[in-house]
């Protein structure tokens, strides 16, 4: 999928937004999409303006893409009911998907609910983004074999594989498009990342549901996914309108030959996710980002939020855009083997503030201001974007509920107060 | 520490049992596949649970199973320190006291009592103790029991004659590098893995149950206000949010490891809470 850039012209001017995009934005601050990746832009909500290119396809019918997908030598994976979430897993059948299910999401609580509807994607998310795909857990990287007169290396990248995930959210994909600039983009591309990110085929879903827990309508990402996609599903009812995203979702649109969703069915659909982000109950304030959280490095507020925090990671892990990883090295025995990996680490472990004989983020309170502030203000000094997508992901999977937009509103608060109190003596050094 | 890896140099490794159920002593006969392997690597002269070939020190390795709860052991760790070039502890009991430590809340002469016809014959100290309260310890192996493929790894890295690393870091890692559901947030149990160390591979959680923290708690190379393990936030979770009651907290945090520091603390301050709700009703 990606690698076609270079043809690529980027679509400004007939995207049509379910929001107005852009409001909550400081100057010069982009959003997820925006960013130069090498992973082609793609036509997004935008095309639900467009009638005729959006296709419509009853429930019963489903099925058909998953054949369709099969044939093309496709696995094809989709969220399952399992342990009480949602999780990715292999499918065959639009059964296997969580029919009928609702998710609850709240700050460290969630819950599963059957309302016996017909309802295909009635669950929001899992614990899961689209992360793990691309930038797996633990991926191994090199076999290291001990030889006569040294060693011999032998890269042990992943066998490439046509995957295709049904599901994903707009939160998911601006996620995507955050791992993709971390790991394709400049000088040194990753190859793991590159050979498991080819293989992608997303059919994503345009949220008409939010969770306490969204807010990736105040973080531009969401609830209908923009681009990044190869079809986009919106389900309306007992229809389901798809509209296709690249070159390769277009080929599949045709071939299952659909006809064309009605004006009334395609303006039903919009004003669905509309009210779907009019419906989020949180968000996070981003027009003074990044520069009131810099400026709230000593904040009191930091203190609060330690004395809960556990430093247990799971923020990180949870999270779309979080890409920490150590390497590690498993060696046999003999000692004459050793494997090279690299693993998910976070910012919130005491090995990963550890630097040439100093922790330099030996407390707690340390630790969540680096991530917070990485997260929301200096990523954009980094990569000119937000490092957060708002999908509400650290908000349910912290075990003690910490919330993420409670903690930043905190934070900004008190942080303007006190800046305009101490103006007057930083004025004359500037 | 390195040495060749055949022949007459191979390391002495000595493996001695205090009071403990033997099990860690099993993990390593449970290393099957590398069973062959690591009696090739070592020269194993001392270990009376597998051999009656009981060799005389010094030992380049030795692991020490089990705590502290009578006089003669007191004085018998000292004597394999002065034997022992490194010492590891293996397991819950020998580095934290293990289970029998909740006899150091209670009266041991009372148990004596109920339990045994003629208790006069028992020689016990009132404490169960971890090896590093008696002597020196240079790597502690955390669990009950303890992960057969860490203490692999640990005599690995000794024979490479590198410094062995231990993680630190919480169980949630693991947990979440398996792609598990927390129980936790899913479930609503009260799992201990937020502030327990990692090394187990997550086992509990990934068959849909609580950590209960055989792994003792999280920890850096610093202890104090403001670094991990944040204990009470968890305890208050359990109890606020989880809604369990002061005894039913203190009993999380009392344990296997309940004799470690940072869950003797937290179990101890529940101790208190449950006084108070005693008072007040």
């Amino acid at each position: 999928m990606y690698g076609q850039s270079q043809s690529y012209e980027r679509i400004g001017g007939d995207l049509v937004l379910c929001l107005s995009g852009g409001f909550h934005l400081a100057p010069n601050v982009r959003g997820p999409y925006d960013v130069e990746t090498s992973v082609p832009k793609m036509r997004g909500i935008g095309a639900m303006e467009v009638v005729g290119e959006i296709g419509v396809l009853s429930r019963s019918d489903f099925q058909r893409i998953f054949d369709n997908l099969s044939s093309k030598g496709y696995r094809i994976v989709g969220p399952i009911v399992r342990d009480g979430a949602v999780v990715w897993d292999t499918i065959r059948r639009v059964a296997d998907l969580p029919i009928g299910w609702h998710d609850h999401q709240e700050a460290g609580r969630y819950r599963l609910e059957q309302t016996g509807s017909k309802e295909i994607f009635g669950v929001v998310h899992g614990p899961q983004s689209l992360k793990p795909f691309a930038f797996t857990p633990r991926e191994p990287l090199v076999q290291i074999e001990r030889s006569k007169d040294g060693f011999t290396t032998r890269s042990t990248l992943p066998p490439s594989e046509k995957v295709a995930i049904i599901g994903a959210r707009a939160c998911d994909l601006a996620g995507l498009a955050i791992q993709d600039q971390i790991f394709l983009q400049g000088e040194y591309q990753d190859p793991y990342y590159a050979t498991r990110r080819e293989g992608l085929f997303i059919i994503a879903v345009n949220c008409t549901r939010a969770l306490q827990t969204c807010f990736c309508a105040s973080m531009d990402t969401g609830p209908c996914a923009k681009n990044g996609f190869d079809l986009a599903l919106t389900e309306v009812d007992d229809q389901l309108l798809i509209e296709a995203g690249s070159e390769a979702g277009s080929d599949l649109l045709s071939a299952l030959s659909l006809s064309p969703a009605s004006q009334g069915l395609t303006r039903e659909a919009a004003a669905r996710g509309v009210a779907c982000a009019q419906s989020q109950v949180r968000r996070l304030d981003r027009t003074r980002l990044p520069q009131a959280l810099h400026e709230a490095h000593e904040h009191p507020r930091w203190d609060n939020v330690a004395a809960r925090c556990m430093a247990c990671a799971n923020c990180t892990m949870v999270c779309p855009t979080c890409f920490c990883h150590k390497v590690e090295e498993t060696p046999d025995l003999t000692r004459q083997n050793s494997e090279h990996s690299r693993l998910w680490d976070s910012c919130f472990t005491q090995e990963h503030g550890y630097i040439h004989g100093k922790n330099i983020r030996p407390t707690i309170k340390d630790r969540y201001r680096m991530w917070v502030t990485h997260k929301l203000a200096s990523w954009i000094d980094q990569f000119g974007t937000s490092g957060c997508v708002g999908c509400g992901r650290c908000i349910t999977w912290c075990p003690v509920g910490i919330d993420l937009t409670e903690e930043v509103s905190a934070l900004l608060k008190s942080s303007e107060q006190r800046s305009t109190s101490s103006r007057p003596q930083e004025a004359p050094g500037r | 520490m390195e040495r060749g890896n055949t022949g007459k140099e191979r390391l002495r490794l000595a493996v001695f049992k205090f009071a403990s159920c033997d099990g860690c002593q099993l993990s390593i006969l449970n290393l099957e596949d590398e069973l062959l392997a690591l009696g090739q690597a070592l020269d194993i002269v001392y270990f009376p649970e597998v051999s009656s070939k009981m060799n005389p020190g010094p030992y380049d390795i030795a692991l020490v199973e089990g705590s502290i709860t009578t006089e003669e052991d007191a004085h018998r760790i000292q004597s394999v320190r002065e034997q022992a070039k490194v010492l590891i502890t293996i397991g819950a009991c020998a580095t934290a006291g293990g289970i029998q430590a909740l006899r150091n809340w209670a009266d041991v002469e009372s148990f004596k009592q109920v339990v045994y016809p003629s208790p006069h014959y028992i020689q016990s100290l009132k404490t169960s103790t971890p090896t590093s309260e008696h002597v020196h310890v240079d790597f502690e192996l955390w669990g009950c029991p303890i992960d057969k493929g860490q203490l692999l790894r640990v005599i690995t890295d000794l024979l490479a004659g590198v410094h062995p690393r231990l993680p630190a870091e919480s169980v949630c890692l693991e947990c979440k590098r398996h792609e598990n559901v927390c129980v936790m947030v899913a479930k609503g149990l009260a799992c201990l893995g937020p502030v327990t160390r990692a090394g187990c591979g997550a086992i509990c959680p990934s068959m849909g149950r609580d950590c209960y923290g055989c792994f003792g708690p999280t920890e850096g190379a610093r202890k104090g206000p403001g670094l991990p393990p944040n204990t009470a936030s968890l305890a208050s979770y359990f109890h606020d949010g989880l809604h369990l009651i002061p005894v039913e907290v203190l009993r999380r945090f009392r344990g296997i490891n309940g004799y470690a520091d940072a869950f003797k603390q937290e179990s101890e301050r529940w101790e208190l809470e449950k006084e108070n709700v005693k008072g007040e009703t």
